[in-house]
């Protein structure tokens, strides 16, 4: 048979062969390095450790984001999930009798249960009944925070089991947690069949379909996961602060949707990953971290995060063209 | 006209075109042919503006010129009508016409809509579509859409136009429509530039051939000069072994019904389909653009729900399954429509050959994927096809028009299906690779498949089906066996307003 049709064998040009995870990991590597001389304490053991365990709950959240955001959808209600699985968790382990394991076991069951029930209910609303999900999304996070706070009457929940308060207090503990969650998802999005049908979804739903992929149960498992994945990360974040909080995760939306973007994941879909979110979630930290340290304001420390997550996306951007990734202009 | 001195295009270090130099004359038609991705549409992007040269330069109407965008190459007058489909479904067909340069009331931001009306009837009545153009654009056919291209072309009054692959959705009757279409704009003094894999086409029309192979100029001439073997074989750069699709040897399939329709209907789109499609049978759909043919197929597979009727595939109803339970039950369903329907575009190669065959490769109850023998059943689909074998990790949307065809063809295959629905199949297909394509459809027959072939083009059904229905109106005219098998007696039954036994 003659030679395969053409693609003539040229030398290829200087192309770069990492992805968005290398060059965001990279910019954090040099960040650090600059900031450490100038910031007393960035670089002791004792506020890396501080910096491991904020960002894990933030790294859980941000992964459940990350597969929505491949699926080609955005999942805005993933904080106000945190909230209303913390205060609906404290209560049911307030309720139990005996405060001790078995509580903290029905708390968690709940939690979990609940946030993935929530995330498969807003799925549910995109694939069925065909809403956008920007509109669901958004309207199940007011409704949930809202919720939250009803529940609350805006109080806080106090006195939970020790045995729960363990699972987010303690740094080795969370970070087996964590370490299992994001490795399984990362490896399922490579090897499962779940995981390809689900980049398949992102790029093109309507070739998706008549390939034969269930479109709509995977859309709807992939805002499932978010849902799950914000209450393991209510579950640690409230283990933390011992209290069922109904404002947990208020200020880190912007954090978990940034971090998934700066790895690479594409808010028209298809695009993103496990590793590109984890390098994105460690440089969020690590700007915020050094920044109150400085001793900078809540509004200082936006405002200069703003700025470094568009440098970032402009030198991602940039990579993308260097290596042919964004060669637009077919016809 | 239009000169191109020593141009050159490379995408990451690869080059795709050139060094290229040839001239077109003012006033002249120029045919350029070459196998599936030898440059021909990467050449014209360059000169429509969608791609800048990485080296050498172009010049128009003896002054340089270098286009930013396709804006700057409309102004220039040069009109590209892309092998794809370019058009917006949401918008009506007026709208598309003019999205760029709405008639407005004066210099105001407002746009005159009685203007706009007039405007778009009169470019619809210059390219024969007899349709409102307040149309939405979704409602209309493959066929359809390439006229309002053809329309949005002229909507600049171009001195140039250029045509990449217009008639590869187009039936041979609206092929000739478009062909007197082009006569008259030769008459007009617009130059044109024609892109296509039917030779026979190119030779007629065109006054000069340029010839690419890998990108570089392998021919060229005044079109008399050349015959259809010569140009297959300086395409190729060698002598072609088969170039006329040769007939399906006589055989009897015998199978078992493999697909039986009985009175499927869905209002004003089918009416009152029967037939029966047997294991190991080639039976081809006949029909004028908007006949119903892709849309029974759609109906077939699952995406449309019939109004009235009855399916069963192998015995057993197939009422209500899902387009995922028909790939399961073994069936594959090639789209017409392969960027918006095949593909995924902007994944790679391997992972759209993968897609629908990849549950039969998940393994367990976590259902991994067998990498190693997915691997493995990927290489031989792609020999099938004639898909280059490091094309994997490429994203498709940088494969040329007729390699991305292959890829939604060896993506079915690879399901090994039992009854397989082909719509339009060989669509942008260079010569070459359409000879081996119809082989592998008679072996695919030969192996027991089930195959359901609509095509535009009638030697294509006349060579490889066993049988052939003919299509009109959403209703079947006539069931041809191969003995019948007669171009007139088909075209009759084809034609809207005429009716055969
Ligand atoms: N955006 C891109 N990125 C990388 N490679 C590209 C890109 N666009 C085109 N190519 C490559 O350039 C070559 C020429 O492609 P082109 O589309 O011009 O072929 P063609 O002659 O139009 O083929 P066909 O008859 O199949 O339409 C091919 O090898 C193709 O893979
Ligand atoms: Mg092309």
């Amino acid at each position: 048979m003659r030679r395969a049709t053409t693609m003539p064998v040229f030398a290829p040009g200087w192309r770069p062969r990492w992805g968005s995870e290398c060059l965001i990991l990279a910019a954090g590597g040099v960040y650090f390095l600059a900031a450490a001389p100038f910031i007393p304490g960035l670089a002791s053991w004792e506020n890396l450790g501080n910096l491991l365990s904020n960002l894990l709950p933030l790294l859980v959240i941000a992964v459940g984001q990350t597969l929505v955001l491949i699926a080609g959808g955005i999942d805005l209600s993933a904080t106000a999930i945190m909230a209303v699985t913390s205060v609906a968790g404290a209560m049911v382990m307030r309720g139990v009798p005996g405060h001790g394991p078995v509580a903290a076991l029905a708390g968690v069951g709940v939690m979990l249960g609940m946030g993935t029930a929530v995330g498969w209910g807003n799925g549910f609303a995109i694939t069925r009944l065909r809403l956008p999900a920007f509109m669901v999304t958004l309207t199940s996070m007011m409704f949930f925070s809202g919720l939250a706070l009803w529940l609350t009457q805006s109080q806080k929940i106090n006195g939970l089991p020790a045995a729960f308060n363990a699972l987010g207090g303690n740094l080795a503990v969370e970070l087996i947690l964590t370490t299992a969650v994001v490795g399984l998802t990362a490896w399922g999005l490579g090897r499962l069949l779940a995981g390809r049908w689900l980049y398949a979804v992102g790029h093109n739903p309507r070739a998706a379909l008549i390939s034969g992929v269930p479109v709509g149960p995977v859309v709807m498992a992939a805002y499932a996961f978010s849902g799950g994945a914000a209450a393991l990360g209510a579950v640690l974040l409230t283990g933390r602060g011992e209290t069922g909080d109904p404002v947990l995760g208020r200020y880190l939306m912007l954090d978990v949707i940034g971090a998934a973007v700066l790895g690479g994941a594409s808010f028209f879909g298809g695009r993103g990953g496990v590793g590109g979110t984890a390098a994105g979630v460690l440089f969020i930290k690590l700007v915020d971290n050094s920044l109150s340290l400085q001793g900078c304001s809540h509004f200082t420390i936006m405002m200069v995060k703003g700025g470094l997550i568009l440098a970032a996306a402009l030198a991602d951007g940039g990579r993308r063209r260097l290596a042919g990734e964004d060669q637009g202009g077919r016809a | 006209m239009i000169e191109f001195q020593g141009i050159e295009k490379r995408f990451a270090g690869v080059r795709a075109v050139g060094p290229v130099s040839f001239d077109l004359p003012p006033g002249a038609t120029l045919g350029l042919v070459g196998e599936n991705g030898a440059g021909k549409s990467t050449l014209m992007n360059l000169l429509g503006g969608n791609l800048q040269p990485d080296a050498g330069s172009m010049r128009l109407a003896e002054r340089p010129y270098a286009p930013h965008g396709p804006a700057e190459a409309m102004r220039c007058g040069i009109a590209f009508i892309h092998q794809e489909l370019n058009l917006f479904g949401n918008l009506t067909i007026a709208e598309n016409l003019f999205l760029t340069r709405f008639p407005r009331w004066w210099r105001s931001p407002f746009i005159y809509r009685t203007g706009l009306r007039a405007e778009a009837g009169k470019l619809l009545a210059q390219v024969g579509l007899e349709l409102d153009p307040h149309t939405p654009m979704d409602r209309l056919a493959v066929g359809e859409c390439q006229l309002v291209e053809i329309a949005k072309a002229l909507a600049g009054d171009p001195r140039l136009i250029i045509f990449d692959e217009p008639t590869s959705s187009l039936s041979t009757r609206e092929a000739e429509r478009l062909f007197a279409l082009m006569a008259g704009f030769r008459r007009q003094g617009r130059s044109l530039i024609y892109i296509s894999h039917a030779l026979g086409d190119v030779l007629r029309l065109c006054d000069d051939l340029v010839i690419l192979r890998d990108g570089l100029v392998a021919g060229r001439g005044p079109a008399r000069d050349f015959t259809i073997p010569r140009l297959i074989s300086l395409m190729a750069g060698r002598v072609p072994e088969a170039t006329a699709p040769a007939p399906t040897p006589p055989r009897e399939p015998a199978g078992a019904v493999a697909l039986a329709v009985r009175g499927v209907s869905r209002p004003g789109v089918v009416r009152d389909i029967s037939f029966e499609l047997r294991r190991g049978e080639i039976l081809g759909i006949a029909g004028m653009m908007g006949a119903g043919r892709s849309e029974l197929a759609r109906i077939l597979f699952g995406l449309d729900a019939p109004a009235a009727g009855e399916l069963r595939l192998h015995g057993r109803p197939l009422q209500g399954a899902t387009v995922r339970e028909r790939v399961r039950r073994g069936m594959a369903f090639v789209t017409e429509d392969r960027r918006g329907e095949g593909l995924c575009l902007e994944a790679s190669v391997a992972d759209n050959l993968a897609l629908a065959a990849l549950p039969a490769f998940a393994r367990g109850r976590a259902r991994r994927i067998d990498r190693p023998g997915l691997q493995a059943a990927l290489t031989p689909v792609k020999a099938a096809v004639r898909l280059t074998a490091d094309a994997d990790g490429r994203a498709v949307k940088t494969l040329s028009g007729g390699n991305q065809q292959k890829v939604v063809l060896a993506k079915w295959l690879l399901t090994k299906p039992g009854v397989i629905i082909l719509d339009e199949p060989t669509r942008g297909i260079d010569v070459g690779a359409k000879c081996e394509i119809h082989e592998l459809i008679r072996a695919l027959a030969a192996a027991g498949t089930a195959v359901l072939l609509i095509s535009s083009e009638l030697e294509e059904l006349t060579a490889l089906c066993d049988r052939l229905l003919v299509l009109n109106r959403g209703e079947i005219t006539a069931t041809l066996a191969r003995a019948e098998f007669d171009q007139a007696r088909i075209l009759a039954a084809a034609l809207p307003g005429e009716r055969s036994a």
